[in-house]
């Protein structure tokens, strides 16, 4: 039963919050709709779910023309940032709330919240009211009452964003599994790279109301099909500089010049930009260590296990972000090393022409 | 957000509309039937255009009655806005105490109008009242049945103490809403209390203001009840504002024409005046 | 400037505590050096935030003292005890321009108009500010207000130490790391006392000399980033530092040798006590595909970018670890090590020293 969005636009008055989309989503796929906060996610997402009607274009399901169909009439479940549950009634009620309204037979709600309530370690708290819960407990239930629901489309406006940065990890590690052995799509939306790569599934990147690029997670974080979509899914943000290819060496500037690695090679010589990841420029020399870069240091962020770097890069900040700990002084010169192999290349319309990986 | 449409949606809305328009807007219509038409008996009516109209802006009586209504508007606002202000400030906004003052403020708020009129007819009685004797007492001449400046005087002291509840609970709602945190960052800057009111209370009560001052206009602008039960108007005309001059014309001489349209030009005053000063508000807000 | 001591503090918001429940801050004792940058990290509920407001004067310690500079502060207000505070969400005065927000405070200490300017503007430049000085405050974007509440603070020359309770909450995700490399910038050049309070070991990590981990109202461990990561002193401290956290396998000791599930493994210190609750914990940064060790069964390999997580299977534990980009994952059965120099064993939870 896939889910098709076919040339979908959205206007309102002046503003165009989607431009002319077209998404195929399959049937128990998990998808992550990646990008910054204004980038679009949740508007795309309520159109997804009938809650807004497009302003031009199709939406399909299984073969069905739903453009107009309110969300109502649609078999969607939606879990928001903010834990949103009826707060007079018990734990065990939330959960239950879609069956009673679905008019399901006692015995079955009975089975089918007690089963939902185990997945998501809710047992103990089957008679607490959301007010008495912590946090997590109150958005488990939320997504409690989502899955419980069999819906067709399952919809996760940033779930995690208002929980404590360990416990995102835990519900991380655990959201996969709950919608594993289902049919349903679900569309997952994050502000996070990391948050999306660690899921997997396909990840589609949204930039100003556009998708730019839709894909395997995995192949369109070392493949992207543009800057933009390189930029959205990076955290420290890509580092980015013109550079020109002459034969066999890459050059910055008159300073800085590297040999072109396997991203470069087949391009033909001209004017490129690159783009590096930060954990692409490190402290230590790298297995093609030909590639180096000096710049002075503006701030060192040290954690335990990493070191970010941020230096100064003819006038850019720049970033690396290697592991271990590489305490540098502020105001000293660092003496790094690219991995000129993994860089990304963009021609002058900014699309991908090579590298990555 | 366009939000779907359920049609169903007017089969609730239908009775209340229908009651609306039975207390309401028929009457209404009425009344501006009456506006534009002349009798002299016996249900026989004929068209005479604008004619009560510009009686009614031409005559001294409308122009004295609406005088006498603005500076009474102007002088309750002046008073009860800042003062249910400052109680709103006063009033504690946690511990056993929240409960307490809040009753007390309800309380002038729930008795029946032409009760409170008759409470500070007996209460300003200068020979049996409370109030009455005490001012005479202190060495003022007070009596409010024959001086129209102790007339005004108490007809403005009974809308304070009725009315100002209203305006010091709107203002604690709305104080109550502000986080904590911009009380401890005015201390941590060391900001003493006026600044604390002036740079972080007052912005954040804007809204809250415009809806007091809102309402409290239009139901001064209209008041009826409480002054006629205290003074009846007078002594003479001195406390005749606009809605008790309007009945006495339209009910105590049967001139249906002219006080319809009197009525009319008073409703659009009220319209007028709330609109202009909504929009202010609001446009302040834009900027 | 100031030292700051909290010295066996207790707090409470119920007028009678009656059980340990009831207590925010169970027992603090904590010493801040001057100029020092701290963050105070830890889950919801663990009294960070209660602890950053004792040390403010927004909050009166049921027991206990707290000494600024060696002098009792406890009874003294925020404004007495010169502090400055960045809360969670921005907290300006939105009827005034950007100027005056930060000049504000100086105001307020009738200082005369010029210095006034001079402390303005400088403060302005630090924080990239200095260009719309005569806007209107409320017209910034989130990250720009948090800045002016930053610049608040900094204005006042006086200010003995600068206090941030989760200041970049409201922050978008991209902007955070710039925020975040500012106040460790600033921290370096003004030099002041500055108490950090975070649930996200990342801020706290890296923005922090000394970090103090809480836990349920009280302290864990105090230390250094790195100390915090290579020798967490309880089980705690090594789950929450750290993405993944610390592996934790029960184990047992017998003749000074440290088994798990039957496999001898060597650890930091050759161990002569045995006893019960023991658990063996490395974190999987020092875990890795070896010849030989312990035998495992690879169950899911997830992508994190910079490395992959590679979770693994050993006798119901499981046993996470990191590979780098581009190495090879084994897949089905496979053996992993640990580096003896970072596996300790904790027993109830601490570390054995």
């Amino acid at each position: 039963m896939p889910l098709e969005l076919q040339k979908v636009t959205k206007r309102v008055g002046a503003e165009t919050y989607i431009h002319d989309t077209s998404l195929v989503l399959e049937e128990g796929s998990f998808n992550i709709l990646l990008g910054s906060t204004l980038a679009g996610k949740t508007t795309l997402m309520q159109l997804m779910a009938g809650i807004q009607a497009p302003t031009s274009g199709r939406i399909v399901f299984n073969g069905k023309d739903v453009t107009g169909v309110p969300v109502q009439k649609r078999n969607v479940s939606m879990v928001y940032q903010q834990f949103i549950n009826y707060p007079n009634f018990t734990v065990y009620e939330n959960i239950a709330s879609p069956l009673r309204v679905a008019g399901e037979a006692e015995e079955n709600i009975d089975r089918k919240v007690r089963k939902s309530a185990e997945l998501l370690r809710l047992t103990p708290m089957l008679t607490r009211r959301p007010g008495e819960l912590s946090g997590g407990q109150q958005q488990r239930t939320a997504i409690a009452r989502a899955i419980i629901k069999d819906s067709d489309l399952i919809l996760l406006d940033e779930p995690l964003a208002n929980l404590d940065y360990k416990l995102r990890e835990e519900m991380r590690d655990e959201l996969p599994r709950l919608f594993m052995d289902r049919k349903r799509i679900v569309v997952y939306a994050t502000t996070e790279p990391a948050e999306a790569l660690l899921f997997g599934g396909q990840t589609a990147t949204l930039f100003q109301g556009r998708v730019t690029q839709f894909g395997p997670t995995s192949h369109i974080y070392r493949y992207p099909c543009d800057l933009t979509s390189a930029q959205v899914f990076s955290d420290p943000p890509l580092n980015t500089a013109e550079i020109e290819k002459r034969g066999q060496r890459i050059v910055l500037t008159e300073s800085i010049e590297w040999p072109a690695g396997k991203g470069a090679e087949k391009l033909a010589d001209g004017r490129y930009m690159i783009g590096i990841r930060p954990h692409h420029i490190t402290p230590e020399a790298q297995e093609n260590g030909a590639a180096t870069i000096s710049g002075r240091v503006l701030v060192t962020e040290i954690s335990g296990s990493e070191s970010v770097i941020h230096f100064d890069m003819k006038g850019q900040t720049w970033v690396s972000q290697s592991h271990g700990v590489h305490p540098f002084d502020i105001g000293s010169l660092a003496k790094l090393y690219v991995d000129i192999d993994r860089a990304f290349f963009f021609d002058s319309s900014l699309r991908f022409v090579g590298g990555g990986g | 957000m366009n939000k779907t449409f359920n049609h169903k949606g007017w089969l609730f809305v239908l009775p209340v509309v229908v009651l609306v328009a039975f207390n309401a807007i028929i009457p209404l219509m009425t009344v501006v039937n009456f506006s534009v038409q002349e009798s002299f008996g016996d249900n026989v009516f004929f068209w005479s255009g604008m004619q009560w109209f510009e009686q009614v802006l031409h005559s001294d009586r409308f122009h004295a009655a609406l005088l006498r209504q603005l500076l009474f508007t102007a002088i309750v606002l002046a008073i009860e806005v800042p003062l249910g202000l400052a109680i709103a400030l006063a009033m504690p906004r946690r511990g056993p105490w929240v409960s307490v003052c809040l009753v007390l403020m309800a309380l002038p708020l729930l008795i029946p109008w032409n009760v409170v009129g008759a409470m500070w007819n007996i209460f300003a009685l200068p020979d049996l009242g409370l109030l009455g004797r005490l001012i005479n007492g202190i060495g003022f001449h007070y009596n409010y049945t024959r001086q129209p400046l102790g007339a005004w005087f108490t007809v403005v002291l009974m809308d304070v103490w009725h009315w100002t509840s209203l305006v010091a609970l709107l203002c604690y709602a709305g104080l109550v809403a502000i986080p904590d945190a911009y009380y401890q960052a005015a201390k941590i800057d060391g900001a003493r209390p006026w600044a604390v009111f002036r740079y972080i209370q007052l912005p954040k009560l804007k809204h809250v203001l415009t809806i007091a001052i809102l309402l409290r206009f239009m139901d001064s602008f209209m008041i009826y009840t409480e002054v006629v039960v205290l003074t009846g108007g007078g002594p003479g005309n001195a406390t005749t504002f606009l809605s008790i001059d309007l009945v006495k014309m339209a009910l105590g001489q049967f001139d249906l024409g002219p006080a319809a349209a009197m009525s009319i030009v008073y409703f659009l005053i009220i319209l007028f005046l709330s609109w202009l000063f909504y929009t202010l508000m609001m446009q302040k807000e834009e900027t | 400037m100031a030292k700051i001591l909290v010295d066996n503090v207790r707090h409470s918001y119920f007028a009678e505590p009656k059980g340990e429940e009831d207590w925010a801050l169970k027992k603090i004792t904590l010493e801040c050096e001057d100029g020092g940058a701290y963050a105070l990290l830890g889950p919801s509920g663990c009294g960070k935030t209660t602890l950053l407001n004792l040390i403010s004067g927004l909050l009166r310690p049921t027991e206990g003292r707290i000494y600024f500079d060696g002098k009792d502060a406890t009874e003294a207000s925020p404004e007495q005890r010169n502090i400055a505070q960045v809360f969670q969400f921005p907290v300006i005065y939105d009827t005034m321009t950007i100027y005056d927000n930060l000049a504000f405070p100086l105001r307020n200490r009738r200082l005369g108009e010029a210095e006034v300017d001079q402390r303005v503007r400088e403060i302005a430049r630090m924080l990239e500010l200095d260009t719309i000085l005569k806007r209107r405050a409320s017209g910034l974007t989130a990250d720009g207000k948090q800045k002016i509440s930053l610049g608040r603070g900094l204005v006042r020359t006086d200010v003995n130490v600068i206090m941030f309770d989760e200041p970049l909450t409201v922050i978008d995700p991209h902007l955070k790391w710039q925020l975040r490399s500012k106040l460790k910038e600033l921290h370096h050049r003004i030099r002041r006392t500055m108490i950090y309070v975070t649930h996200d070991q990342t801020e706290a990590l890296t923005f922090a000399d000394q970090v103090v981990v809480m836990k349920d109202g009280e302290i864990v461990q105090i230390g250094t980033p790195i100390e915090l990561f290579e020798r967490p002193r309880h089980t705690f401290v090594g789950h929450f530092i750290g993405s993944p956290g610390m592996n934790l396998l029960p184990c047992e000791i017998k003749s000074a040798t440290a088994y798990v599930a039957g496999k001898a493994v060597k650890t930091l210190k050759s161990r002569r006590e045995s006893g019960d609750h023991l658990e063996l914990g490395v974190r999987p940064e020092f875990v890795s595909f070896a010849e030989e060790g312990i035998p495992v069964d690879v169950t899911k390999v997830a992508d994190a970018g910079r490395f992959r997580i590679v979770e693994t299977r050993y006798n119901g534990n499981a046993i996470k670890l990191l590979v780098a980009e581009g190495r090879d994952i084994p897949s089905g059965k496979a053996h992993v090590s640990f580096d003896p120099e970072h596996t300790q064993i904790y027993q109830n939870g601490w570390m054995i020293e």
